[in-house]
Protein backbone atom coordinates (compact mmCIF):
# COMPACT_ATOMS: atom_id res chain seq x y z
CA UNK A 1 0.00 0.00 0.00
CA UNK A 2 1.46 3.80 -1.26
CA UNK A 3 1.02 6.43 0.75
CA UNK A 4 -1.04 8.98 -0.89
CA UNK A 5 0.43 12.03 -1.49
CA UNK A 6 -1.27 16.09 -0.66
CA UNK A 7 -0.45 18.45 -2.65
CA UNK A 8 -2.17 21.71 -3.31
CA UNK A 9 -1.84 21.34 -7.38
CA UNK A 10 -0.81 18.33 -9.60
CA UNK A 11 0.50 19.29 -12.95
CA UNK A 12 -0.12 17.07 -15.43
CA UNK A 13 2.09 16.89 -18.49
CA UNK A 14 6.16 18.38 -17.83
CA UNK A 15 6.70 20.35 -21.05
CA UNK A 16 7.61 23.96 -20.80
CA UNK A 17 3.83 24.68 -20.28
CA UNK A 18 3.73 22.54 -17.75
CA UNK A 19 6.94 23.61 -16.22
CA UNK A 20 5.99 27.68 -16.36
CA UNK A 21 3.01 26.84 -14.43
CA UNK A 22 5.13 25.40 -11.48
CA UNK A 23 7.29 28.67 -11.07
CA UNK A 24 3.67 30.99 -11.27
CA UNK A 25 2.12 28.40 -8.79
CA UNK A 26 5.16 28.79 -6.67
CA UNK A 27 5.05 32.51 -6.64
CA UNK A 28 1.60 32.35 -5.15
CA UNK A 29 2.73 29.67 -2.58
CA UNK A 30 0.93 26.89 -4.17
CA UNK A 31 3.27 23.30 -4.58
CA UNK A 32 3.01 21.23 -7.62
CA UNK A 33 3.78 17.65 -8.29
CA UNK A 34 4.42 16.93 -11.90
CA UNK A 35 3.58 13.91 -13.44
CA UNK A 36 4.59 13.02 -17.22
CA UNK A 37 4.28 9.98 -19.10
CA UNK A 38 8.15 10.33 -20.70
CA UNK A 39 10.99 8.83 -18.93
CA UNK A 40 12.29 12.48 -19.05
CA UNK A 41 11.13 16.02 -18.39
CA UNK A 42 10.44 18.40 -21.30
CA UNK A 43 7.43 16.87 -23.08
CA UNK A 44 7.73 17.58 -26.79
CA UNK A 45 10.31 19.78 -26.85
CA UNK A 46 12.66 17.20 -25.35
CA UNK A 47 11.42 14.09 -27.68
CA UNK A 48 10.18 15.62 -30.86
CA UNK A 49 12.76 18.62 -31.10
CA UNK A 50 15.45 18.85 -28.89
CA UNK A 51 18.16 20.05 -30.82
CA UNK A 52 15.88 22.00 -32.83
CA UNK A 53 15.53 25.79 -32.83
CA UNK A 54 12.31 27.59 -31.82
CA UNK A 55 11.84 31.19 -32.84
CA UNK A 56 9.60 32.65 -31.22
CA UNK A 57 9.75 32.86 -27.80
CA UNK A 58 10.08 36.01 -26.43
CA UNK A 59 12.89 37.10 -25.22
CA UNK A 60 15.01 34.41 -27.02
CA UNK A 61 15.88 35.20 -30.84
CA UNK A 62 16.60 31.44 -30.74
CA UNK A 63 16.38 28.60 -28.37
CA UNK A 64 16.48 24.61 -28.85
CA UNK A 65 13.73 22.71 -27.39
CA UNK A 66 15.99 20.96 -25.26
CA UNK A 67 17.74 24.59 -24.30
CA UNK A 68 14.37 25.95 -23.70
CA UNK A 69 13.64 23.04 -20.80
CA UNK A 70 17.04 23.71 -19.32
CA UNK A 71 16.12 26.86 -18.68
CA UNK A 72 13.20 26.46 -17.59
CA UNK A 73 13.89 24.16 -14.99
CA UNK A 74 16.37 26.10 -13.62
CA UNK A 75 14.02 28.91 -13.31
CA UNK A 76 11.29 26.64 -11.46
CA UNK A 77 14.51 25.50 -8.89
CA UNK A 78 13.11 27.45 -5.91
CA UNK A 79 9.68 25.88 -6.15
CA UNK A 80 11.19 22.73 -5.63
CA UNK A 81 8.74 20.72 -7.73
CA UNK A 82 8.30 17.17 -7.26
CA UNK A 83 8.50 15.10 -10.45
CA UNK A 84 6.63 11.33 -11.31
CA UNK A 85 7.94 10.36 -14.40
CA UNK A 86 7.59 7.39 -16.39
CA UNK A 87 3.47 7.44 -15.38
CA UNK A 88 0.65 8.09 -16.86
CA UNK A 89 -2.52 9.59 -14.61
CA UNK A 90 -5.28 6.61 -15.62
CA UNK A 91 -7.68 7.94 -13.30
CA UNK A 92 -9.22 10.83 -11.60
CA UNK A 93 -12.10 10.87 -8.96
CA UNK A 94 -13.56 13.95 -8.23
CA UNK A 95 -14.02 13.83 -3.66
CA UNK A 96 -15.05 17.67 -3.40
CA UNK A 97 -17.67 20.21 -3.70
CA UNK A 98 -17.37 22.76 -6.82
CA UNK A 99 -16.29 25.24 -4.33
CA UNK A 100 -13.90 23.65 -2.53
CA UNK A 101 -12.64 20.60 -5.21
CA UNK A 102 -10.67 17.60 -4.26
CA UNK A 103 -9.31 15.06 -6.66
CA UNK A 104 -8.42 11.44 -5.89
CA UNK A 105 -5.34 10.99 -8.46
CA UNK A 106 -4.29 7.31 -9.42
CA UNK A 107 -1.77 6.84 -12.40
CA UNK A 108 -0.99 3.38 -13.88
CA UNK A 109 2.23 2.81 -11.24
CA UNK A 110 -0.34 3.10 -8.54
CA UNK A 111 0.77 6.39 -7.31
CA UNK A 112 -2.49 7.59 -5.43
CA UNK A 113 -2.27 11.54 -5.42
CA UNK A 114 -4.81 13.64 -3.31
CA UNK A 115 -4.74 17.38 -4.98
CA UNK A 116 -6.91 20.17 -4.42
CA UNK A 117 -6.86 21.57 -7.90
CA UNK A 118 -5.35 19.70 -11.61
CA UNK A 119 -4.14 21.55 -14.40
CA UNK A 120 -3.85 19.27 -17.27
CA UNK A 121 -0.74 20.56 -19.50
CA UNK A 122 -0.55 17.24 -21.57
CA UNK A 123 0.22 19.05 -24.94
CA UNK A 124 -1.36 16.64 -27.38
CA UNK A 125 -2.35 13.78 -24.99
CA UNK A 126 0.10 11.45 -23.48
CA UNK A 127 2.57 9.66 -25.97
CA UNK A 128 2.14 6.13 -26.88
CA UNK A 129 3.76 3.81 -29.07
CA UNK A 130 4.00 3.51 -32.71
CA UNK A 131 1.92 0.44 -33.91
CA UNK A 132 3.30 -1.51 -37.11
CA UNK A 133 1.22 -1.75 -40.14
CA UNK A 134 0.38 -5.34 -39.05
CA UNK A 135 -3.01 -6.93 -39.07
CA UNK A 136 -4.29 -8.50 -35.98
CA UNK A 137 -1.37 -7.53 -33.73
CA UNK A 138 -3.64 -6.39 -30.57
CA UNK A 139 -4.54 -10.10 -30.55
CA UNK A 140 -0.77 -10.95 -29.90
CA UNK A 141 -0.84 -7.94 -27.68
CA UNK A 142 -1.11 -10.30 -24.64
CA UNK A 143 1.48 -12.46 -24.85
CA UNK A 144 3.66 -11.94 -27.23
CA UNK A 145 3.98 -8.57 -28.86
CA UNK A 146 5.79 -5.78 -26.47
CA UNK A 147 6.27 -1.83 -26.94
CA UNK A 148 8.15 -1.86 -24.25
CA UNK A 149 10.35 -3.63 -22.31
CA UNK A 150 9.61 -3.45 -18.57
CA UNK A 151 11.29 -6.57 -17.40
CA UNK A 152 14.15 -7.89 -18.79
CA UNK A 153 13.23 -11.54 -17.84
CA UNK A 154 9.95 -11.22 -19.35
CA UNK A 155 12.54 -12.39 -22.42
CA UNK A 156 14.55 -15.11 -21.22
CA UNK A 157 14.84 -18.04 -23.13
CA UNK A 158 12.47 -16.46 -26.07
CA UNK A 159 13.48 -16.34 -29.56
CA UNK A 160 13.12 -12.26 -29.34
CA UNK A 161 12.04 -10.83 -32.90
CA UNK A 162 13.00 -6.50 -32.31
CA UNK A 163 12.13 -4.38 -35.19
CA UNK A 164 13.58 -0.84 -35.83
CA UNK A 165 16.81 1.20 -36.21
CA UNK A 166 16.70 3.41 -33.75
CA UNK A 167 18.47 3.73 -30.25
CA UNK A 168 15.85 1.59 -28.83
CA UNK A 169 15.59 -1.09 -31.19
CA UNK A 170 19.67 -1.30 -31.19
CA UNK A 171 20.01 -0.78 -26.52
CA UNK A 172 17.41 -3.49 -26.39
CA UNK A 173 19.16 -5.77 -29.11
CA UNK A 174 22.29 -5.53 -27.61
CA UNK A 175 20.47 -6.05 -23.89
CA UNK A 176 18.64 -8.94 -24.45
CA UNK A 177 21.00 -11.46 -26.61
CA UNK A 178 22.86 -12.65 -23.21
CA UNK A 179 18.84 -13.46 -22.04
CA UNK A 180 17.37 -14.38 -24.83
CA UNK A 181 17.62 -17.93 -26.85
CA UNK A 182 17.71 -16.14 -30.07
CA UNK A 183 17.40 -12.29 -30.68
CA UNK A 184 16.76 -11.27 -34.69
CA UNK A 185 16.96 -7.71 -35.56
CA UNK A 186 14.83 -6.83 -38.50
CA UNK A 187 14.75 -2.64 -39.73
CA UNK A 188 13.54 -1.84 -43.27
CA UNK A 189 16.99 -0.54 -44.60
CA UNK A 190 20.60 -1.56 -43.65
CA UNK A 191 21.35 1.63 -42.16
CA UNK A 192 20.56 2.67 -38.61
CA UNK A 193 19.54 6.03 -36.88
CA UNK A 194 21.12 4.56 -33.39
CA UNK A 195 24.46 5.56 -31.65
CA UNK A 196 27.20 4.49 -33.88
CA UNK A 197 28.81 2.66 -31.82
CA UNK A 198 25.95 0.68 -30.99
CA UNK A 199 25.11 -0.31 -34.46
CA UNK A 200 29.26 -1.12 -34.25
CA UNK A 201 28.74 -3.36 -31.37
CA UNK A 202 25.28 -4.95 -33.02
CA UNK A 203 27.36 -5.79 -36.72
CA UNK A 204 30.01 -7.54 -34.36
CA UNK A 205 27.37 -10.15 -32.63
CA UNK A 206 26.27 -10.98 -36.13
CA UNK A 207 29.90 -11.48 -37.20
CA UNK A 208 30.27 -13.41 -34.76
CA UNK A 209 26.92 -15.69 -34.75
CA UNK A 210 25.44 -14.37 -31.61
CA UNK A 211 22.26 -12.71 -33.04
CA UNK A 212 20.40 -12.39 -36.57
CA UNK A 213 19.88 -8.69 -38.75
CA UNK A 214 17.38 -9.18 -41.32
CA UNK A 215 16.34 -6.45 -43.62
CA UNK A 216 12.59 -6.14 -43.86
CA UNK A 217 9.42 -5.49 -42.82
CA UNK A 218 7.04 -7.34 -41.01
CA UNK A 219 3.60 -8.26 -43.11
CA UNK A 220 1.48 -10.86 -40.87
CA UNK A 221 2.07 -12.46 -37.77
CA UNK A 222 1.66 -16.39 -37.08
CA UNK A 223 0.25 -18.38 -33.80
CA UNK A 224 -2.50 -19.56 -32.06
CA UNK A 225 -4.22 -17.70 -28.81
CA UNK A 226 -2.68 -14.91 -29.05
CA UNK A 227 1.12 -16.88 -28.76
CA UNK A 228 3.52 -16.09 -31.62
CA UNK A 229 4.97 -18.57 -33.60
CA UNK A 230 6.41 -16.93 -36.48
CA UNK A 231 6.59 -13.19 -38.25
CA UNK A 232 6.10 -13.30 -42.31
CA UNK A 233 8.63 -10.46 -43.24
CA UNK A 234 8.65 -8.79 -46.93
CA UNK A 235 12.10 -7.86 -48.17
CA UNK A 236 13.04 -4.82 -50.22
CA UNK A 237 12.60 -6.67 -53.56
CA UNK A 238 9.23 -8.19 -52.79
CA UNK A 239 10.42 -11.27 -51.30
CA UNK A 240 8.64 -13.19 -48.15
CA UNK A 241 11.14 -14.63 -45.58
CA UNK A 242 9.68 -15.68 -42.07
CA UNK A 243 11.51 -15.46 -38.84
CA UNK A 244 10.83 -17.76 -36.21
CA UNK A 245 9.67 -15.99 -32.70
CA UNK A 246 7.60 -16.12 -29.79
CA UNK A 247 8.01 -12.63 -28.67
CA UNK A 248 7.93 -9.72 -30.82
CA UNK A 249 9.49 -5.57 -29.77
CA UNK A 250 8.38 -3.38 -32.76
CA UNK A 251 10.43 0.08 -31.79
CA UNK A 252 8.31 2.47 -34.32
CA UNK A 253 8.71 5.79 -32.08
CA UNK A 254 6.08 7.58 -29.94
CA UNK A 255 2.69 9.63 -30.87
CA UNK A 256 -0.12 11.25 -29.04
CA UNK A 257 -3.31 10.07 -27.81
CA UNK A 258 -5.69 12.10 -25.87
CA UNK A 259 -5.52 8.81 -23.59
CA UNK A 260 -7.69 8.40 -20.29
CA UNK A 261 -8.12 11.90 -20.06
CA UNK A 262 -11.19 11.40 -22.01
CA UNK A 263 -12.49 9.31 -19.03
CA UNK A 264 -12.46 12.00 -16.97
CA UNK A 265 -15.96 13.75 -17.23
CA UNK A 266 -14.68 16.56 -18.36
CA UNK A 267 -16.39 18.10 -21.83
CA UNK A 268 -14.30 17.52 -24.76
CA UNK A 269 -14.18 19.26 -28.42
CA UNK A 270 -12.40 17.36 -31.31
CA UNK A 271 -9.95 15.51 -28.82
CA UNK A 272 -9.03 19.07 -26.98
CA UNK A 273 -10.29 20.73 -23.55
CA UNK A 274 -12.36 23.58 -23.91
CA UNK A 275 -12.12 26.33 -21.34
CA UNK A 276 -12.80 29.70 -20.42
CA UNK A 277 -10.10 32.62 -21.28
CA UNK A 278 -10.57 34.30 -17.97
CA UNK A 279 -9.24 31.15 -15.69
CA UNK A 280 -8.43 27.93 -18.29
CA UNK A 281 -10.50 26.16 -16.40
CA UNK A 282 -12.89 22.78 -17.88
CA UNK A 283 -16.21 21.77 -17.25
CA UNK A 284 -15.11 20.66 -13.53
CA UNK A 285 -14.59 23.43 -11.14
CA UNK A 286 -10.61 22.74 -9.97
CA UNK A 287 -9.18 20.76 -13.09
CA UNK A 288 -7.93 23.87 -15.39
CA UNK A 289 -6.14 22.83 -19.04
CA UNK A 290 -3.29 25.13 -20.32
CA UNK A 291 -1.49 24.83 -23.35
CA UNK A 292 -1.91 22.73 -27.09
CA UNK A 293 -4.79 20.44 -24.79
CA UNK A 294 -6.81 23.33 -24.68
CA UNK A 295 -9.35 25.14 -26.93
CA UNK A 296 -11.12 28.27 -26.59
CA UNK A 297 -12.00 31.06 -29.37
CA UNK A 298 -8.91 32.59 -31.18
CA UNK A 299 -6.53 29.14 -29.48
CA UNK A 300 -2.70 29.05 -30.95
CA UNK A 301 -0.94 26.54 -30.19
CA UNK A 302 2.09 28.81 -28.94
CA UNK A 303 4.13 28.02 -26.16
CA UNK A 304 4.16 31.63 -25.35
CA UNK A 305 0.60 31.11 -25.39
CA UNK A 306 0.56 28.30 -23.01
CA UNK A 307 2.80 30.54 -20.62
CA UNK A 308 0.12 32.94 -20.41
CA UNK A 309 -2.61 30.48 -19.96
CA UNK A 310 -0.43 29.03 -17.10
CA UNK A 311 -0.19 32.56 -15.31
CA UNK A 312 -4.15 33.25 -15.46
CA UNK A 313 -5.03 29.47 -14.05
CA UNK A 314 -2.61 29.86 -11.67
CA UNK A 315 -4.39 33.02 -10.19
CA UNK A 316 -8.16 31.05 -10.19
CA UNK A 317 -6.18 28.06 -8.67
CA UNK A 318 -5.04 30.31 -5.73
CA UNK A 319 -8.57 30.68 -4.86
CA UNK A 320 -8.94 27.02 -4.54
CA UNK A 321 -5.91 26.75 -2.82
CA UNK A 322 -6.15 30.45 0.12
CA UNK A 323 -9.55 31.06 -0.21
CA UNK A 324 -9.22 33.30 2.14
CA UNK A 325 -6.37 35.39 1.11
CA UNK A 326 -6.83 39.00 0.36
CA UNK A 327 -5.06 38.64 -3.04
CA UNK A 328 -2.67 41.42 -4.24
CA UNK A 329 -0.75 41.10 -7.49
CA UNK A 330 2.64 41.28 -7.36
CA UNK A 331 5.91 42.10 -9.71
CA UNK A 332 9.17 40.04 -9.45
CA UNK A 333 11.10 43.33 -10.46
CA UNK A 334 10.02 45.24 -7.51
CA UNK A 335 8.17 43.03 -4.91
CA UNK A 336 10.51 41.78 -1.74
CA UNK A 337 8.33 38.95 -0.94
CA UNK A 338 8.66 37.80 -4.22
CA UNK A 339 12.10 37.69 -4.25
CA UNK A 340 12.47 36.21 -1.46
CA UNK A 341 10.23 33.12 -2.64
CA UNK A 342 12.89 32.99 -5.89
CA UNK A 343 15.85 32.96 -3.13
CA UNK A 344 16.99 36.68 -4.67
CA UNK A 345 16.21 38.74 -1.95
CA UNK B 1 1.73 27.89 -59.28
CA UNK B 2 2.09 24.54 -59.25
CA UNK B 3 -0.85 21.87 -59.45
CA UNK B 4 -0.48 18.85 -56.58
CA UNK B 5 -2.84 15.97 -56.58
CA UNK B 6 -3.41 14.10 -53.58
CA UNK B 7 -4.56 10.98 -53.74
CA UNK B 8 -6.26 9.66 -50.48
CA UNK B 9 -6.33 5.60 -49.27
CA UNK B 10 -10.23 5.31 -50.73
CA UNK B 11 -9.05 6.48 -54.03
CA UNK B 12 -10.20 10.14 -53.83
CA UNK B 13 -8.53 12.81 -55.99
CA UNK B 14 -7.73 16.32 -55.04
CA UNK B 15 -5.93 18.86 -56.61
CA UNK B 16 -4.76 22.09 -54.93
CA UNK B 17 -2.30 25.12 -56.07
CA UNK B 18 0.91 25.24 -54.40
CA UNK B 19 3.22 28.22 -54.26
CA UNK B 20 6.71 27.31 -55.58
CA UNK B 21 9.18 27.42 -52.47
CA UNK B 22 6.45 26.39 -49.69
CA UNK B 23 6.27 22.59 -49.58
CA UNK B 24 3.67 19.99 -50.74
CA UNK B 25 2.88 19.29 -46.82
CA UNK B 26 1.92 23.18 -46.64
CA UNK B 27 0.13 22.68 -49.63
CA UNK B 28 -2.08 19.78 -48.11
CA UNK B 29 -2.15 21.73 -45.04
CA UNK B 30 -3.74 25.33 -46.50
CA UNK B 31 -6.17 23.40 -48.93
CA UNK B 32 -7.71 20.89 -45.99
CA UNK B 33 -6.41 17.83 -47.34
CA UNK B 34 -6.97 15.16 -45.47
CA UNK B 35 -4.54 12.28 -44.74
CA UNK B 36 -1.94 15.02 -44.17
CA UNK B 37 -1.70 15.57 -40.30
CA UNK B 38 1.95 17.42 -39.91
CA UNK B 39 1.85 17.19 -36.45
CA UNK B 40 5.16 19.16 -35.44
CA UNK B 41 4.44 21.81 -38.20
CA UNK B 42 7.75 21.04 -41.01
CA UNK B 43 10.71 20.51 -38.71
CA UNK B 44 10.93 16.74 -40.13
CA UNK B 45 10.32 15.85 -37.16
CA UNK B 46 6.75 13.59 -36.58
CA UNK B 47 7.03 11.29 -39.77
CA UNK B 48 2.79 12.52 -40.65
CA UNK B 49 3.09 13.55 -43.34
CA UNK B 50 3.87 10.60 -45.44
CA UNK B 51 3.27 10.17 -48.87
CA UNK B 52 3.76 7.77 -51.96
CA UNK B 53 4.68 10.03 -55.18
CA UNK B 54 3.55 8.45 -58.03
CA UNK B 55 5.89 6.13 -60.32
CA UNK B 56 5.54 8.51 -63.11
CA UNK B 57 7.04 11.35 -60.15
CA UNK B 58 9.35 9.35 -58.44
CA UNK B 59 12.39 10.32 -60.38
CA UNK B 60 11.32 14.18 -60.64
CA UNK B 61 10.74 14.42 -56.91
CA UNK B 62 14.23 12.75 -56.19
CA UNK B 63 15.30 10.28 -52.90
CA UNK B 64 15.12 11.46 -48.99
CA UNK B 65 17.94 12.86 -47.76
CA UNK B 66 19.39 10.60 -44.58
CA UNK B 67 17.56 12.43 -42.03
CA UNK B 68 14.02 12.42 -43.83
CA UNK B 69 15.24 9.00 -44.11
CA UNK B 70 15.48 8.18 -40.62
CA UNK B 71 12.40 10.07 -39.95
CA UNK B 72 10.58 7.72 -42.01
CA UNK B 73 11.71 4.98 -40.15
CA UNK B 74 8.52 5.89 -37.60
CA UNK B 75 5.91 5.98 -40.76
CA UNK B 76 3.36 4.19 -41.31
CA UNK B 77 3.56 1.43 -44.05
CA UNK B 78 6.85 2.64 -45.26
CA UNK B 79 7.42 1.79 -48.97
CA UNK B 80 10.33 2.55 -51.94
CA UNK B 81 8.44 5.73 -53.10
CA UNK B 82 7.91 7.20 -49.58
CA UNK B 83 8.63 10.73 -48.82
CA UNK B 84 8.08 13.17 -45.88
CA UNK B 85 5.50 15.58 -47.82
CA UNK B 86 6.98 18.64 -45.63
CA UNK B 87 10.42 17.64 -47.16
CA UNK B 88 9.43 18.29 -50.68
CA UNK B 89 9.58 21.78 -51.94
CA UNK B 90 7.35 23.05 -54.65
CA UNK B 91 9.42 23.87 -57.91
CA UNK B 92 7.17 24.68 -61.52
CA UNK B 93 8.90 21.67 -62.28
CA UNK B 94 6.91 19.57 -59.95
CA UNK B 95 3.41 21.32 -61.69
CA UNK B 96 0.87 18.22 -62.39
CA UNK B 97 3.09 16.11 -59.07
CA UNK B 98 0.43 13.65 -58.11
CA UNK B 99 1.09 11.40 -54.37
CA UNK B 100 -0.86 9.08 -52.81
CA UNK B 101 -1.66 9.32 -48.31
CA UNK B 102 -1.03 6.32 -46.54
CA UNK B 103 -3.75 4.77 -44.74
CA UNK B 104 -3.25 6.71 -41.54
CA UNK B 105 -0.41 8.27 -40.30
CA UNK B 106 0.35 7.21 -37.23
Amino acid sequence: MTETIKTDCLIIGAGPVGLFAVFELGLLDIKAHVVDILDKIGGQCAELYPEKPIYDIPGFPTVTGQGLIDNLMKQIEPFGPVFHVNEMVAEVQNLGTPTAPLFRVKTDADTVFEAKTIVIAAGGGSFQPKKPPIPEIETYERESVYYAVRKIETFRGRSVLIVGGGDSALDWTLNLVPVAKRVTLMHRRDDFRAAPHSVEQMRALVHDGAMDLRIGQATRLEGQNGRLEQVICRDNDGGEFAVACDAMLPFFGLTMKLGPIADWGLSLHENLIPVDTEKFETSVPGIFAIGDINTYPGKLKLILSGFHEGALAAQKVQRYVYPDRRVTFQYTTSSTSLQKKLGVA
Amino acid sequence: MAKIQFIDFGGTARTVEAEPGSTVMEAAIKNGVPGIEAECGGACACATCHVYIEPDWQEKVGAPSSMEEDMLDFAYDVRPNSRLSCQITVTQELDGLSVRTPEKQA
